[in-house]
């Protein structure tokens, strides 16, 4: 059975219908990554699996229980963490305090969980008492996504976590996220950065229109050339 | 004083006096602005209101327990006005929670514009001062008092010894908001929620505590205000809530949107030019200087003194 | 009360309910259309009433104890009378461009920043119109107010049936307000002020200045209630700031609107004439209902019930209900509210 299934979701905002019925499936252990153009509905996918976006129909399972129908707030507390795109930190509060956030649900003293983020990113740790506001376009993204590991989630949903960085940032940032993988955490993306993500990727799935077009491997997908030609940039 | 020699330090004073009044008002506002996206046009009404509990209970209740009496130690005020600002506080914060569930929560959940959110508050202003004036009428009230002299000061600084109070118990209730904000998970989790509402969300946070915990505070605040006001001014006016959303509102944009520490200086600022500027013009016009204020940080600062000039 | 007398006092009745549809259907241009959230009606309704006021009315006389420096007495310089009263439509032209310049500089500052912030910059203005006409007392004569306004064409008829003629006044500007507006509505300049208002984002997106429209709906807005403020000084021919309070030159008027239908510029004006209706008519019934103060509770509580039941209003967006009929299950709203 496989961890995350979403099946034939039905999704907008208002008036407008963005997802015509989009399925996608993780399975434990694997790194999955969503690439399609500009407005095809990839966040859109992504904030309705977390419960931001309503679910008009079509379900979505996690470990085997609908979610479509939770508040965010219960999403998580299930064990599935998300990162937005943007506006991704709490730019007031300090680095410790947005780590300390990530944590509200958990119960248990977190303290060590915290260290553990100082050791997987130790730029955080440097600028543990800097207001977030203040930190480096690539700092952020590393406390975003240190933000959401605060609960040892199972799966972590990443909403391009490469935009806006640097060339060589890039490149970190992708080491960390198959680090995190390599701990057992079960990674969906969305990413702009096609060629780079899907080479790390057990599976893809390619998005058009809000509309599934292809799935297949992530080499698989890589080497196709209508794929390549269309997504990837020639 | 070095500075400003034509500026008379007494008017400073009051405006500090002044300014701890709003500045109890504008954290409420601020807060319930930043995480609600609510500009809350009930919240001098909310004062109002808290005014007049605690003049029913200072005036009505009390005294049926046998409890009355004016003129404690260098105050006006009698003991009755210290039981009945906790309660008050106590009453306005459930009302604000109770509107909340009643009116406002509803009105998120349909996804409703800021705009819709604010006019409904209107209504709930407007409700409010008709309420405040069909029980309390619209006459004039005040405290049960005795007339006290005034501290006087070296460089001709006269300070009402009610002032002093009210300076006090404004200093420790912001002291006591920047402990919860600073220190408690609730507290840190407001000022997240203020920060950014969506991320609040998908982290986990419970923003349904967030939401009463927010208008709690401001309510509580917000009546505590009310009364010290009416101390301040000696006199309580069912208009007197919705004359003070002026300054109020200027505090906060002064202050930037959502930051109660803003609010605090922004209060301060507006409550000293406030009666500074009485030296030169008619007292009369103190909101139309607030509002000049307002008007001159938007012009120059428009994500307020300590924001962003983008 | 003969009949005579119940029809002098319809002719009263519906002069001022015309006077305030004109102040609702300058709000609708405000709310309605574009989104602008005024609570600063009475500013507007103050500007507007002592600009023309005081550019007809004769000159202050001292033994009246008048203090005012400024009579503009164009209503006695047989130049602007042409017969017709001529100086009365330069009277209401100076009130539109009065309002409408403050509109301006206000909405500049605040419009291109926060919507919220013109909601609370109209209360500042409102309150700081208020405190100007009461303390500057060589303006405008102060707490004591103007009252020697010259009324429009006043030598034709009998003072007592003056209103018989008024009332033909206020019925054609209304009306040519409304054919204005409701045109406005239709160009596509309203189309664009209706897309700001349900999706700003996507129409800054399609390439519209959204701040400039929303300036120009501001402008044009508070243009029309100068005009109504102006119709309303020559009607009741005394202004102390004291008129304008919040109750019944702000708040009502929402009330008006709300009951209307925001959007809907005849609802607007029909809204204006129920609330009108509704607020003349309790105050003669005994007890409670009469009392202002719970008029005012009423007025809070209508306002809340419409924003949680239906926030277009009672009546509605016309293009709405009549859009409504064939597709009935758009959503929870629309089947809560039918």
């Amino acid at each position: 059975m496989a961890l995350l299934e979403a099946s034939n979701v039905v999704a907008g905002y208002g008036e407008t219908e963005i997802l015509h019925g989009v399925s996608i499936s993780v399975n434990k252990g694997e790194i999955v990554t969503i690439i399609g153009p500009n407005g095809c509905g990839k966040s859109t996918l992504m904030k309705a699996i977390v419960g931001l976006v309503r679910v008009r129909t079509g379900a979505v399972r996690f470990r085997g229980v609908d979610i479509s129908r939770l508040e965010p707030e219960q999403t998580v507390r299930s064990g599935l963490c998300y990162v937005p795109q943007s506006d991704n930190i709490f730019p007031s509060m300090t680095t410790r305090e947005n780590l300390e956030m990530g944590a509200f649900v958990r119960r248990d003293d977190f303290r060590h969980r915290i260290d553990e983020m100082f050791e997987l990113f130790p730029d955080l740790k440097r600028s543990a008492r800097m207001k977030a506001g203040r930190l480096s376009g690539g700092q952020r993204q590393m406390l975003a996504i240190a933000r959401a590991l605060m609960l040892d989630p199972v799966l972590l949903l990443l909403d391009e976590p490469s935009a806006g960085l640097a060339p060589g940032l890039i490149h970190t940032v992708f080491e960390r996220i198959r680090g995190i993988n390599e701990t057992g955490v079960s990674l969906l993306l969305v990413e702009q950065n096609a060629r780079e993500s899907l080479r790390m990727s057990d599976r893809g799935y390619v998005l058009s229109g809000g509309d599934n077009q292809i799935e297949d491997s992530g080499p698989a997908l890589l080497n196709n050339p209508e794929v390549g030609r269309l997504y990837l940039g020639g | 004083m070095g500075f400003l020699p034509f500026v008379k330090l007494g008017l400073v004073a009051n405006g500090i006096i002044f300014g701890s009044v709003i500045a109890l008002g504008a954290i409420g506002l601020t807060l319930v602005y930043g995480i609600l996206k609510l500009g809350n046009f009930a919240h001098g009404d909310y004062m109002a209101f808290g005014a007049y509990v605690a003049f029913y209970i200072v005036d009505g209740l009390l005294p049926r327990a046998g409890i009355e009496g004016a003129g404690l130690g260098p105050f006006t005020f009698g003991f009755p006005v210290l039981i009945a600002l906790p309660l008050s506080a106590i009453v306005v914060a459930l009302g604000a929670i109770a509107l909340d569930l009643l009116i406002y929560r509803r009105l998120r959940q349909r996804g409703a514009s800021t705009a819709i959110l604010m006019m409904a508050s209107l209504g709930v202003a407007i409700a409010i001062r008709g309420l405040v004036q069909l029980i309390w009428s619209g006459d004039t009230q005040h405290y049960p008092r005795e007339s006290r002299q005034v501290y006087h000061l070296p460089m001709d600084v006269r300070i009402p010894p009610d002032g002093l109070f009210v300076a006090i118990v404004a200093v420790i209730l912001v002291a006591g908001v920047y402990m919860l904000l600073t220190y408690t998970k609730i507290g840190k989790a407001m000022r997240a929620t203020s920060d950014n509402p969506s991320l609040a969300l998908v982290t986990g946070i419970n923003t349904k505590h967030v939401v009463w915990w927010t208008w709690g505070i401001g309510g509580a605040l917000a009546a505590i205000a009310g009364v010290l006001l009416a101390v301040v001014q000696a006199q309580l006016l069912p208009i007197m809530g919705w004359k003070f959303l002026i300054p109020l509102f200027a505090a906060v944009i002064l202050g930037g949107i959502g930051n109660p520490y803003g609010a605090l200086i922004g209060a301060l600022v507006v409550g000293v030019s406030m009666e500074v500027s009485t030296q030169w013009i008619n007292p009369s016009y103190k909101p139309a200087v607030a509002f000049a204020i307002m008007i001159g940080v938007l012009l120059a600062r428009p994500h307020g003194i300590f924001g962003d000039s983008q | 009360m003969d009949i005579g007398g119940v029809i002098d006092y319809l002719v009263g009745f519906a002069i001022m309910a015309m006077i305030y549809a004109i102040f609702t259907l300058g709000l609708n241009v405000h709310w309605g259309f574009t989104g602008l959230f005024n609570i600063g009606i009475a500013g507007f309704f103050a500007l507007g009433a002592y600009t023309a006021a005081l550019l007809t009315s004769p000159p202050p006389d001292p033994e009246q104890f008048e203090d005012f420096v400024f009579g503009g007495n164009l209503a006695h310089h047989d130049v602007l009378a042409w017969g017709i009263d001529a100086w009365f439509f330069l009277g209401i032209a100076a009130a539109a461009a009065v309002c409408g310049l403050v509109a301006l500089i206000i909405g500049s500052i605040t419009l291109r920043l926060n919507d919220d912030y013109l909601s609370i910059a109209t209360l500042g203005i409102a309150e700081s119109v208020r405190l100007f006409f009461l303390n500057e007392k060589w303006a405008a004569n102060g707490s004591k107010g103007l009252y020697r306004i010259p009324k429009f064409l006043g030598d034709l008829i009998p003072a007592e049936n003056y209103d018989y003629l008024y009332i033909v006044v206020v019925l054609i500007v209304l009306l040519i307000l409304f054919v204005a507006v409701q045109r406005a509505a239709r160009s596509p300049w309203g189309r664009v002020l209706r897309a700001i208002r349900e999706d700003e984002v996507t129409t800054a997106a399609s390439g519209k200045n959204v701040s400039h429209f929303k300036l120009q709906s501001f402008v044009f807005g508070a243009m029309i209630m100068g005009v109504g403020g102006a119709l309303f000084a020559h009607h009741v021919r005394f202004l102390s700031p004291l008129t304008f309070d919040p109750l019944l030159a702000t708040f009502v008027i929402w009330a008006m609107l709300m009951v209307g239908g925001s959007g809907n510029n005849l609802g607007a004006v029909l809204g204006a004439f129920v609330v009108w209706g509704v607020w003349a008519g309790t105050q003669f019934l005994p007890g409670v209902f009469s009392d202002p103060s719970f008029r005012l509770l009423m007025i809070g509580v209508l306002i809340v019930t419409i924003m949680l039941l239906r926030p277009g209003g009672l009546l509605g967006e016309w293009r709405r209900i009549v859009a409504r009929r064939p597709a009935p299950a758009a959503g929870r709203d629309a089947t809560g509210a039918d």
